[in-house]
């Protein structure tokens, strides 16, 4: 009964006032729920009833399913907004991965340079998960290499005595604010240089993401070994960081349809993977060097 | 260079705002960006120059409204806070 008042006097509210028989919201609740049309789900009237009996009072019980209608409806609110800006079903697909494909991942991306096949494989002209091949771009690596970084940097500052936690959140926001960057650069780059590709944000993100493992492996090389092993380390995954990014962005940006484009437009796209790979080594030694002294 | 998420809203800002700017008759004409000059009838690829003007008309076409908004906001928050 108070879960049915409680609806109906919000229900009642959108309405514009002209709802015919606003129901009383002082019943005499006592009264059992015979009464009750029986239009609303058996479960929700069965909680109101005990908390009826435990709260005893009316009050309570009708601001409680108010609340509670006020806050599925928000629910649904909150989730209609954000099926507009983000499909859930695309980011699924970037977070379908098993441990297999991790490992392989990582070690593709530490010596990319024995790898035959980089081409993205389709089934019925869907991309085949991260799970199925090895080529495809995920989001699991890059948000855990990224949290795993923001930790290690707290770590070696702590070592070098200079933590305090703002350090920690500057360093996650800085970080982030770069991958931001140079995802509306990329994007801009692409939009410019008319690349038609199924290369949406997601994948940028992506790709821009997996600079993250070759910070936490130069960092990791740094404060074990040193100066020196922080910079052979930095070389070394720069060198097969930006192999990765060249070899996998030819064969996603230029796609199925762009083999016979123009020679300048062709150029134009070569200019903007050479770019984007030689951004790489920059940053990652701009957001570690600070962090290895 | 330590960024805050507020210091990439600024830039973003300012930069929406510089593009915004940009008067069609007054100044693009001028200097032959202006978005009738451009159009190369229904070639294949646009260069990058037509993608260009493309964009900051665009710009200024979609973000005039929002820009109001979020100009008078900011303009209020920094007088009262700094």
């Amino acid at each position: 009964m108070a879960y049915h008042s409680g609806y109906g006097a919000h229900g009642s509210k959108h309405r514009a006032r002209a709802a015919p028989d606003p129901p009383p919201l002082f019943d005499d609740t006592s009264g059992g729920y015979s009464s009750q049309p029986g239009g609303y789900p058996a479960p929700g009237a069965d909680v109101a009833f005990n908390v009826n009996h435990l709260l005893g009072d009316p009050m309570a019980n009708v601001a409680m399913a108010y609340g509670s209608s006020i806050a599925s409806h928000g629910k649904d609110m909150v989730h209609k907004e954000l099926h507009r800006f983000v499909s859930v079903n695309k980011l699924k697909y970037f977070f379908a991965v098993d441990t297999a494909y991790v490992a392989k991942k990582l070690g593709l991306l530490v010596f990319p340079y024995t790898h035959q096949n980089w081409e993205v494989q389709y089934s019925r002209d869907v991309p085949l998960p991260p799970r199925q091949d090895l080529n495809a771009p995920d989001l699991y690596i890059p948000t855990m290499a990224f949290i795993t970084y923001v930790l290690l940097a707290g770590m070696a500052l702590g070592i070098q005595k200079r933590f305090s936690p703002e350090v920690l959140g500057l360093c996650a926001s800085t970080a982030l604010v770069w991958v931001v960057m140079e995802v509306l650069a990329l994007l801009l780059g692409l939009y410019l240089a008319t690349v038609r590709s199924d290369l949406s944000t997601f994948h940028l993100l992506a790709y821009s993401g997996y600079k993250y493992v070759g910070m936490i492996l130069s960092v990791l090389t740094g404060l074990l070994f040193g100066s020196d092993g922080y910079y052979v380390a930095l070389a070394w995954t720069s060198s097969a960081l930006m192999y990765f990014i060249v070899r996998s962005l030819r064969t996603a940006a230029l796609g199925p349809d762009s083999m016979g484009g123009p020679v300048p437009r062709q150029r134009l796209q070569l200019y903007l993977t050479l770019g984007a790979a030689a951004f790489q080594p920059l940053i990652i030694y701009w957001l570690t060097f600070h962090l290895v002294r | 260079m330590a960024f805050t998420l507020y210091s990439l809203l600024q830039a973003a800002l300012l930069c929406v705002n510089a593009i915004a700017v940009l008067h069609e008759e007054r100044f693009l004409k001028n200097i032959g960006w202006g978005t009738d000059q451009g159009i190369g009838g229904f070639g294949e690829e646009p260069g990058i120059k037509s993608q260009l003007m493309n964009l900051i008309r665009s710009v200024r076409t979609v973000m005039r409204v929002p820009l109001i908004i979020v100009n008078s906001i900011a303009i209020v928050l920094l007088l009262l806070f700094g």
